[in-house]
């Protein structure tokens, strides 16, 4: 662990000084990463909390007492339920076209080499440095003068926008550095370049279209700005939060937050698992498969 | 030559890209040319008539009329990534060099935020800086806060909140730049009887720019457009440009305004890219570093 440290030759007059102040920043520094730790898990801690609260008001910010009241009835909260629904329904759908979109886009971008990459590469960056704030209200523009009425249609044209460039950068990352050879040797064995495709290229870059896949679907069931500017009279989970926190914060809204989070938790902790046994199995073979 | 091999020298990559980028195209720079020539209008809804004039006076109305959220937008946001850098350094250091069998969990703790939805993480900090919260009264009781001070609808609330909902995106590029590092420079450093700070001053801070750059880039350029955490923690008194232009388009529909605000901010945005750009070089900004050329 202290690797780095202990190389360090210290001169030998000074050696207890310089150990023990050494000593005394690495405690410090550790410490340091420690509180920023606590300070990035103190918020959701006091959600999980709060979601057992029995708020005396309208607003569940003060504690009174434990309560499973909320849990037992998470969607008692008229609205609330189909407000999730059609936030599933749109990051299910607007994941599916973006990764595609985004895919194809990163695989010509990386594979071949052609006039006006260049310009492309940076097209595709600037929406990502768009505020969200100027993306929404352009889009919306754009529907008021084209004469499209705003709604769930529009807010899918906006999340698979958005979630392009995402897919791209991330599956980009994947195929650059790939070795080419296997589909070579595909080619070799008189593959045609579809079953490359599909047999050979698809699933060694899987990887990272589950990737991209997985952040296009987390970016999409949380935007509010940009669905906020184009939804019409349709209401997503982040949508009915923004309009119960003006009003009221049932205590419902935080278990649903909590069973979302526990279950993204519970998939990333089982990943991440799986992915170490199947290392383990691999590295018993004497030459480890690696692309 | 084949077909296939023919069109993959010369026309596939572009048919390729035509899906993706043709729905950027319509859906991304098309609504910009639309917010353009929205911003160049003149009159508003209240009074009927909304027309092309190439009103540039939109643009010199919006900077003079809010001139106080652009700065402030600046401001918070520039203090933000400024803490965030403080508090996200040490802490990626630590995981890269030191995390050793803990690396894995320390990396979940620094995404889990975003297993939470903004809004609810938003609405959390309420619940921390409430009036009768427990934070309040302790700052309080050892005197740093007077008896009538409060947290929640000041700055400090605002920019804790935008330092807290961004701080992980700067945390993964500086994580990812100092993983990077071979610990063999680091050693050569030390043998070369460099001192700890000698080594960390000329070996690792400057190996990991590339992640400060992009750090303070992603958590930069939407800490500036945000309007959440002013609405929720703020009042009008911290309202950053972000809420200008959604309440100008979404309560009073001012289009030209709102339209003329968003267009200052992009460019203002781009610039600001650029110049990181220069000092980082496009290629570690845009990730395509190892393309085929």
């Amino acid at each position: 662990m202290e690797a780095a440290t202990a190389t360090a030759p210290a001169r030998p007059e000074r050696a207890g000084a310089v150990r023990l102040g050494r000593r005394l920043l690495n405690g410090a520094l550790n410490l340091f990463a420690g509180l920023a730790i606590v300070y990035l898990l103190v918020p959701i801690a006091v959600i999980l909390v709060f979601s057992f609260n029995d708020p005396r008001g309208r607003f569940n910010f003060v504690w009174q007492q434990f309560s499973l009241d909320a849990w037992a009835d998470p969607f008692g909260v008229p609205g609330l339920g189909s407000a999730m629904g059609k936030s599933i329904e749109i990051a299910a759908l607007s994941t599916v076209g973006a990764t595609i979109l985004g895919t194809i886009t990163a695989l010509a971008l990386v594979r071949y080499e052609f006039r006006g990459r260049a310009p492309i590469n940076f097209f595709i960056f600037i929406p990502l440095a768009t505020p969200e704030v100027v993306l929404g209200a352009s889009l919306l523009s754009f529907f008021l003068n084209a004469g499209v009425a705003t709604g769930f249609g529009t807010i899918l044209i906006a999340h698979i926008m958005f979630n392009i460039s995402f897919v791209v950068v991330t599956v980009r990352s994947r195929l650059i550095g790939f070795d080419r050879s296997v589909e070579e040797a595909a080619q070799d064995l008189g593959a045609t370049p579809w079953q490359t495709f599909r047999l050979v290229t698809l699933p060694l870059i899987m990887p990272g279209v589950l990737a991209a896949g997985l952040l296009a679907f987390a970016l999409s069931i949380d935007d509010f700005v940009i669905t906020n500017f184009n939804a019409g009279s349709t209401v997503t989970f982040p949508l009915f939060i923004w309009g119960a926190a003006r009003v009221a914060i049932p205590p419902q809204i935080y278990v649903i937050a909590s069973m979302i989070f526990l279950v993204t938790l519970s998939a990333m902790i089982l990943t991440v698992w799986q992915q170490r046994r199947a290392e383990r199995l691999a590295s018993v073979r004497p030459e480890p498969a690696e692309v | 030559m084949s077909l296939v091999a023919r069109l993959r020298k010369g026309g596939l990559p572009y048919l390729l890209l035509i899906p993706g980028l043709g729905w950027l195209l319509v859906f991304f720079a098309v609504p910009l040319g639309f917010m353009a020539y929205e911003s160049l209008k003149s009159g508003t809804f209240l009074t009927g008539t909304l027309e092309f004039t190439w009103d540039f006076k939109n643009y010199s109305d919006a900077i003079s009329n809010y001139s106080e959220q652009f700065l402030r937008s600046f401001e918070y946001a520039g203090l933000a990534t400024l803490i965030a850098l403080l508090i996200g350094y040490p802490l990626a250091y630590v995981i890269a060099f030191r995390g050793g069998k803990w690396r894995n969990a320390l990396l979940l703790a620094v995404i889990v935020p975003f297993f939470v939805t903004y809004l609810i993480r938003t609405l959390s900090w309420e619940t921390i800086l409430e009036d009768d919260g427990v934070v309040v009264s302790t700052l309080k009781s050892v005197g740093i806060l007077s008896e009538d001070g409060r947290l929640l609808d000041t700055t400090v609330s605002v920019v804790a909140g935008i330092t807290y909902n961004f701080l992980p995106f700067m945390i993964l590029p500086l994580y990812a730049s100092l993983e990077r590092i071979d610990h063999r420079m680091l050693e050569a450093g030390y043998d070369l009887y460099g001192r700890r700070r000698d080594v960390f001053l000329r070996v690792t801070l400057p190996l990991s720019m590339p992640g400060v750059v992009a750090g303070t880039l992603l958590t930069f350029i939407p800490a500036a457009g945000d309007f959440i955490n002013a609405e929720l923690l703020g009042t009008p008194r911290q309202f950053m440009i972000g809420n200008v232009i959604q309440s100008r388009y979404l309560e009073v529909s001012d289009y030209p305004t709102a339209a003329a605000l968003s267009f200052l901010l992009m460019a203002l945005m781009l610039v600001i890219v650029l110049i990181w750009a220069r000092i980082a070089g496009t290629e570690a900004l845009l990730g395509t570093e190892g393309e085929r050329r």
